[in-house]
């Protein structure tokens, strides 16, 4: 009953911080809504018992990548495009996609539902726990995905540098 | 032919020496010098002159059962099998052929003889006239042609001397082509000989068809062999149109109006080919071909009454005319039609006879007029002459002598002639008689009159020409001399009936009138009577009292005009024919520039124009339509295609979520997911 | 309890308003975050997904897309910034230097 709750508290903070996100006229709003739509999803995690991954979330996401978001937001000049067209002219079409695409998943689910692992065939959350040490295990051990993890270490060196010879001044 | 038969042997030289000397003429004659012509020319013709009357003397040294000589130069059409209209298969061919039997002699004769003198007498009459040699050279080309014409021994060969002295005489008239009335002159007289001589191809034509052949020695032959009735309708058909082409050439009725205009050119000229011989031809053809006329007495009555009332004709208009060429001219349309007379009676010897006589003194007629004309210093109308008798004695005498003759007074020259006809048309048709007999005596009135006022009387010669009145020189005077003393004798050589037998083998016709010889002294008498009385007229009304021809003419104003105007028979074949056929040129010229320029040349130019804006059309939208159709093809098949290219990064976003549609609706459906499934 | 359904379909609805948020937007710097959006939908289903089947690697899957979500940030604002400095311009409708 109370996972009930949890679960439509947080699920709904996050679909209407979404809709929120898009639908804004002014860029810093729309970040604003975007981190509360990010904790919210931090909370759908911790309902799930993905304790790391919540804090993660909080820590990464919200605190490192909205952060620079903001940063360029600030950075960019808005005075100007907070005073012109903020939707393409064509934006029923998107709309229609993702209708389409929509319906063409939901359709999906609904076929195969009765393949889908339910809760009631759920193992314990005692599986997962202790759930750091669990997540470090598979990713550090030569059974796991320790080469995945070198190989995103490399790939986040090469962003950072991209980062910094993208913004750089020529001079 | 014996070996002293030279001259008859090479009678073809004959034409030959003219023919050569007009060559040289027409080719060089620029470059010579007026003696030089001379020589050559005059030369040549005394050469045929020479040849000719050898040919004459050998050919009477042979007894008359033997006097023709035929023979041919060359083939010039090749015999070929042909079917008469009577069904006849004859073997057909013309040769350049020559024929000399007695007629010939006569013909020849008179040709070289006469052509002779006045060549002699030409040199003096032009001499300071521009174009001697020019002249000369028709000359001779005439000569050519006219012996061509009496040596021929078919049609067809008479017929290119025929055309060829119509040529000539086109020629000779217009010599003074700067001069607008000679070139109509020569121009009229060329179409109106035409106009005959379409009758005489035409007759040509039927007689080639009927009998088969056209050689003259076998016609008789033909006409047996064709077992022909007399009147038969062919022979008549072709003797009327040969006859007709004789009207053209010989200037009868109604061809006659071109002689009269013929007078514009050289007197020379008129005295040659408008008296002696080219008008002669049509008299000599009808005489050559008497074996067709004589079996359509039809024609022969024809000829006859034409002949008749063109020599009455022609006299009444002689008696008014006031150029001296003009009355001499209207006299020689007479004249001849008294020699057709002749023949329509069936008296072809006699008119042979007047033919000869006739070439003498008219021929000297003519000559002396030119050397009145010469003395005058140019001036043609009697009118403006007078008393110059005593002035240019020799002139005047040799006139006299050539007045009498045409008169008929005896015993010169045409008094034998003019009587023979007379005799033979009394006895064939007292009406005939009658015509001739009155024709008679306004021929001596005209005549006389003409020489009155030119030679009596008071002079009424402008003072300024009057200086210069002059005999001719010798030249010109020695063949009037000569042609003098043949209009006196001449007519001696028809004295019982001699020359009727001498012509007896080609006329077939004895001289019958041996038998009737004294009825013949009263009709001698009524002749002389009233040429004695045109003579006493004349010298009453010219000499006498001078003032009563105006007179007269004042009070019979209306016919005075009439016959002044010569019945103006020019102006109504000018009307009727002349303009008709130039407004028949008109016409068609008219049509010419509407139809063919019109439509023709300028149509087809519209055609082209209208063409090419079709082609235009064509290229405009069609062609160029093609061309651009491909390219708005490929600008259309583009436009889906550039959606895809919008350069928007969100266009991309939104085609990269449209391809996951479709891609995942493909797997699903692989994957047995279909809208089927979706019950619950 | 809150049965798979539920959590397919939020993360569904998150996924749709994200590319809704790509495909309509014309600011470059929302369809950015509208990108993030649609990461974040994969990584509720994903960890779901792990909680479900009783396993770790949804989870450890899930870090490795927060990685790439943050380098990819990275790099596509340096990219705005650059081009900003260029064009003084974010809308993407602007930026159509490979439109012809």
């Amino acid at each position: 009953m109370l996972d009930r709750i949890v679960f439509d508290l947080f699920a709904g903070l996050a679909i209407l911080s979404a809709i929120l996100v898009v639908t804004r006229r002014n860029v810093i709003h729309s970040a604003i809504f975007l981190i509360t739509a990010l904790l919210a999803t931090a909370g759908i995690f911790l309902q799930l018992h993905a304790e790391f991954l919540f804090i993660v979330q909080i820590i990464l996401y919200v605190g490192g990548i909205m952060v620079l978001f903001v940063f360029v937001i600030m950075l960019v000049n808005l005075d100007v495009a907070l005073h012109q067209m903020q939707f393409r002219r064509q934006w029923w079409v998107g709309l229609l996609l993702a209708i389409a695409l929509g319906a063409e998943t939901a359709a999906a689910i609904y076929i195969g539902r009765l393949g889908l692992p339910g809760p009631e065939t759920a193992p314990p959350a005692s599986v997962l726990e202790p759930n750091t040490e669990m997540v470090g295990h598979a990713l550090f051990s030569a059974g796991g995905y320790m080469l995945p993890f070198e190989i995103a270490s490399v790939l986040l060196l090469v962003a950072m540098i991209g980062a910094v010879v993208m913004a750089k001044r020529r001079t | 032919m014996r070996p002293s038969e030279y001259f008859l042997a090479h009678i073809w030289l004959v034409p030959l020496f003219p023919l050569a000397a007009s060559a040289v003429m027409l080719l060089f004659g620029r470059k010579l010098s007026n003696s030089l012509v001379s020589v050559f020319c005059v030369g040549s013709v005394a050469l045929s002159l020479v040849y000719g009357f050898g040919a004459i003397f050998q050919l009477i040294a042979r007894p008359a059962a033997e006097r023709v000589v035929e023979f041919a130069l060359f083939n010039w059409i090749p015999a070929g099998p042909m079917h008469t209209t009577s069904g006849h298969l004859v073997n057909f061919n013309a040769q350049w052929g020559f024929l000399f039997d007695p007629l010939t002699a006569v013909m020849v004769g008179i040709v070289t003889g006469v052509g002779f003198l006045i060549h002699v007498y030409s040199i003096g009459y032009m001499a300071h006239e521009g174009g001697y040699y020019r002249f000369f050279g028709y000359l001779n080309l005439f000569m050519f042609s006219m012996l061509t014409l009496v040596l021929a021994n078919n049609i067809l060969l008479m017929f290119v001397g025929w055309e060829g002295v119509g040529l000539c005489s086109y020629l000779l008239i217009g010599f003074y082509f700067l001069k607008k009335s000679a070139a109509d002159a020569g121009k009229k007289a060329f179409i109106v000989n035409r106009i005959g001589d379409a009758g005489f191809l035409l007759g040509i034509f039927l007689l080639v068809g009927t009998l088969g052949t056209l050689n003259f020695s076998e016609l008789r032959g033909a006409i047996v062999a064709g077992h022909f009735a007399v009147g038969d309708a062919a022979l008549t058909a072709i003797a009327l149109l040969l006859f007709a082409g004789a009207t053209g050439k010989s200037a009868q009725i109604p061809l006659y109006v071109w002689l009269p205009d013929a007078m514009e050119g050289p007197t020379p000229v008129s005295a040659l080919i408008h008296a002696a011989t080219m008008v002669t031809a049509g008299v000599y053809m009808l005489v050559r071909t008497n074996a067709i006329f004589a079996m359509a007495p039809r024609a022969l009555a024809v000829v006859a009454v034409v002949g008749a009332v063109t020599a009455i004709f022609a006299a009444t208009m002689g008696v008014l005319q006031n150029d001296i060429k003009r009355v001499l001219a209207y006299s020689t349309i007479s004249q001849l039609g008294y020699m057709f007379l002749a023949c329509g009676v069936g008296a072809f010897s006699a008119g042979i006879f007047h033919l000869l006589t006739h070439a003498f003194f008219k021929g000297l007629l003519f000559l002396g007029a030119g050397s009145v004309i010469h003395a005058v210093s140019g001036e043609q109308d009697m009118q403006k002459m007078g008393a110059l008798g005593g002035k240019i004695r020799t002139t005047y005498l040799t006139m006299l002598a050539a007045t009498l003759a045409i008169a008929g007074i005896p015993p010169l020259a045409g008094f034998f002639s003019k009587d023979e006809i007379l005799a033979r048309a009394f006895r064939a048709n007292h009406a005939l008689w009658l015509v001739g007999w009155l024709t008679a005596g306004m021929t001596a009135f005209y005549m006389f009159r003409l020489l009155f006022l030119t030679f009596h009387g008071t002079s009424r010669v402008p003072h300024e020409v009057e200086r210069h009145i002059h005999e001719s020189p010798s030249n010109m005077t020695v063949p009037l001399i000569i042609l003098a003393v043949l209009s006196i004798v001449g007519g001696w050589i028809g004295i019982g009936g001699r020359f009727e037998r001498f012509l007896e083998p080609v006329t077939q016709s004895a001289p019958a009138s041996t038998a009737g010889e004294t009825p013949e002294a009263a009709l001698m008498i009524a002749s002389v009577a009233i040429a004695l009385g045109g003579i006493g007229l004349a010298w009453f009304l010219y000499i006498k009292r001078t003032e009563l021809p105006d007179k007269i003419a004042a009070s019979f104003g209306g016919l005075y005009r009439l016959v002044y105007n010569k019945y103006y028979v020019d102006q109504i074949y000018d009307a009727m024919f002349v303009n008709r056929t130039k407004d028949l040129g008109l016409t068609l010229g008219a049509f010419d520039r509407t139809f063919i320029d019109g439509l023709g040349v300028d149509g087809t130019g519209w055609l082209t124009r209208a063409t090419s804006v079709i082609s235009i059309f064509w290229d405009k939208w069609i062609i160029d339509g093609i061309v651009n159709l491909v390219a708005n093809v490929v600008r259309v098949l583009s436009i889906p295609v550039r959606w895809l290219q919008t350069g928007r990064v969100s266009s991309y976003a939104g085609f990269i979520v449209l391809g996951v549609l479709v891609l995942l609706g493909f797997y699903l459906h692989a994957a047995g997911y279909t809208l089927a499934n979706l019950r619950p | 309890m809150i049965g798979t359904g539920h959590y397919l379909f939020l993360s569904l609805a998150l996924f749709l308003i994200g590319v809704v948020g790509v495909v309509t937007r014309r600011n470059v710097i929302i369809i950015l975050m509208s990108i993030e959006l649609i990461l974040n939908a994969v990584n509720i289903n994903l960890v779901a997904f792990s909680r479900l089947v009783g396993s770790v690697e949804g989870q450890v899957f899930a870090i490795f897309i927060i990685t790439d979500a943050a380098a990819e940030a990275a790099v596509g604002l340096g990219i705005i910034i650059a081009f900003f400095r260029n064009r003084e311009t974010v809308l993407a409708d602007e930026m159509d230097l490979l439109k012809w």
